[in-house]
């Protein structure tokens, strides 16, 4: 889902090499395009680069500070730390993803069907919106959890239904901008049916923001991934994230305090790189350059 | 009166919503997988027993009629009852209120605290290295997981200096001092990520508000510049900014969860927590639904709070 909806800016941004250049030219996003490269090139390849086995554990290494062989050090279990968060940005970066496609495929319909047809439609989808946006993410998130079972996909699932109101919010708000424009009208006079317009006119023009929206939420995702599996919920043993990493390190950290640091320094910055692109990618498109700052 | 009229519109315009949350509380026991009564009934438990469950709970009877029996009782402040304590889900939530408000609050506090003067500084200096150094510190402090800044509070001030107590939770009514001793790094914690969106919003809200023509008649007027940010950029700026403070309010609760298993406080949220491994859908669904209200409600001040600054919303 979400790839067809990256794919689609064909049409809805300015011709690509403007929108690119413009990026381009954003300092800040570029650097956190690049940094946000390598760690996916990293967990794409984390079989090649991790110096040690992520999952073997050895019981003369236990909690060792960072050295040569150890760079952040070792675990409670003796297992390298550094290679256990090269493999663990697989399953932080997919569980993101996961969790954003989830969001897409409830919000989108229900956000162009609101801003498109309007009337008691609209108000019954917006107020349930806000309704279940009055939940605090997190708390809605362990509830469902709770009911669903404690498991990584469940956590995940939770996460999509706890984001969709927010995509939801979105694609609706530009769908009743896009609704009115004279080529929606065109289609409408030309006989296009409500559906071949809404695919056709009102989704390409809506990818904009709905493309800022899910890059912003890659990185809350990852941030409540990371929170549920701290608390025990998300991400099970032995498989780990980072958030679970840093769940596991937290008992130990007098001792050994590097684990948790690096754990979390890396999910910071990923989260920061998905919000510094998100910025970008909203200033890079024309129609909706920020105001104020 | 139209101010009467705008604040009893607003308050009305909050029961269909209220409604709403209580029917999706409701409706999320019917994600459970598999039959609710079996789950309610606990494991092991005998076909009598979900039977029983399933009669109690009202499973057996069209869905409107459950939703009506559900909301009757919750109306009257039953939850429900916890199947792993016994105890009826409204005292379990009530006992645990205080702790997890006083860190809301708290959080809030120090999320002004370091808001106001931040956004202010910035939006009067913009393109300083002040400003600079806010953008970018706000940008760090909504990326950063709370409870990493909370690990590494406890790691730094209370388990190298010692300047702190750790962990744990003293109620107010027992030793003040204590508790406010004990709120501190918690609603630090909290409270950093609440305080970066929030400058950011100060920042934003004051530089338009600065460049308002009635500001220019201020300065021609010859009014000094910390009267001219008090009198008339902070109040003016404020609609934005309390309406980003209404919706972190949301966040904070949420944060809760997190920031009460780190400093091992005995709050809302590890009672969540602790229902999720424990399988108590009763007190799991039960602090669902009131946090859910505390949230509307909060906003509901929050917009009501708007006819202070903003005389024209009294009047329109």
């Amino acid at each position: 889902m979400s790839a067809t909806t990256v794919n689609a800016p064909a049409v809805a941004l300015p011709p690509t090499s403007t929108f690119l250049q413009r990026f381009c030219r954003n300092r800040t996003a570029m650097v956190a395009a690049i940094i946000l490269l390598a760690i996916i090139l990293i967990a794409i390849f984390a079989p090649y680069i991790a110096p040690h086995d992520p999952a073997r554990s050895s019981l003369r290494a236990i909690l060792k500070p960072p050295s040569g062989t150890y760079w952040f050090g070792s675990d409670d279990l003796g297992r390298d730390v550094a290679s256990r968060l090269i493999f663990a940005s697989r399953l932080s970066l997919v569980a993101s993803l996961q969790a954003v496609a989830i969001a897409l495929v409830i919000g989108m319909p229900l956000g162009l069907i609101a801003g498109y047809v309007g009337g008691w439609v609209d108000t019954i989808i917006s107020r349930c919106n806000d309704a279940l946006m009055s939940f605090p993410a997190l708390i809605l998130a362990v509830v469902i959890v709770g009911l669903m079972g404690p498991s990584l996909t469940n956590a995940m699932t939770a996460i999509g239904l706890v984001y969709a109101p927010r995509i939801m919010r979105v694609v609706r708000g530009s769908t009743l901008s896009v609704r009115e424009e004279v080529y929606v009208r065109a289609a409408r006079a030309t006989g296009c049916s409500d559906a071949r317009i809404i695919i056709r006119h009102v989704l390409p023009n809506v990818t904009g923001p709905l493309v800022v929206q899910a890059t912003v939420l890659m990185g809350q995702a990852l941030l409540a991934e990371a929170g549920l599996s701290f608390l025990g919920l998300g991400t099970q043993p032995p498989e780990a994230s980072w958030g679970a990493m840093l769940g596991t390190a937290f008992p130990y950290m007098a001792q050994s305090p590097v684990p948790t640091i690096a754990a979390g320094v890396v999910i910071s910055v990923t989260v920061l790189c998905f919000n510094l692109i998100g910025d970008g990618i909203r200033d890079s498109v024309g129609r909706m350059r920020r105001s104020g700052d | 009166m139209n101010a009467l009229r705008y604040l009893a519109k607003r308050a009305v315009s909050t029961v269909p919503m209220l409604l709403l949350v209580g029917l999706i509380t409701f409706l999320l026991i019917h994600i459970t997988p598999g039959d609710p009564a079996s789950v309610v009934a606990g494991e092991n438990a005998s076909d009598a027993a979900i039977e029983d469950a399933r009669r109690r709970l009202g499973l057996d009877k069209p869905f409107l009629v459950q939703f009506w029996t559900w909301l009757v009782a919750v109306l009257h402040g039953e939850l429900g009852t916890s199947f792993t304590s016994g105890k009826p889900v409204t005292d379990l939530i009530l006992d645990r209120m205080p702790t997890t408000l006083s860190l809301t609050a708290g959080a809030t506090l120090i999320g002004l605290l370091i808001a106001v003067p931040l956004g202010v500084f910035a939006a009067t200096q913009r393109g300083s290295w002040l400003d600079r150094i806010t953008i970018f510190g706000t940008s760090l402090g909504i990326a950063a997981p709370e409870f990493f800044i909370g690990l590494l509070l406890v790691l730094v001030v209370a388990l190298q200096l010692g300047w702190l107590p750790a962990t744990g939770y003293i109620p107010f009514s027992e030793d003040p001092m204590e508790w406010a001793l004990r709120l501190v790094l918690p609603s630090i914690t909290l409270g950093l990520g609440v305080a970066a969106e929030l400058a950011r919003q100060v920042r934003g809200a004051m530089i338009d508000v600065l460049s308002r023509d009635y500001i220019q008649t201020a300065r021609a007027k010859g009014l000094s510049t910390a009267s001219i940010i008090i009198k008339h950029g902070l109040k003016n700026a404020a609609i934005p900014v309390v309406t980003v403070l209404g919706l972190q309010i949301r966040r904070l609760l949420g944060g809760t969860v997190i920031v009460e298993q780190i400093f091992a406080m005995n709050g809302v949220g590890s009672l969540a927590v602790r229902a999720v491994f424990l399988r108590d859908l009763p007190v799991l669904l039960g602090v669902a639904l009131t946090t859910a209200v505390i949230v509307l409600l909060i906003n509901l001040i929050v917009d009501m709070s708007y006819g202070y600054f903003d005389p024209k919303v009294r009047a329109g």
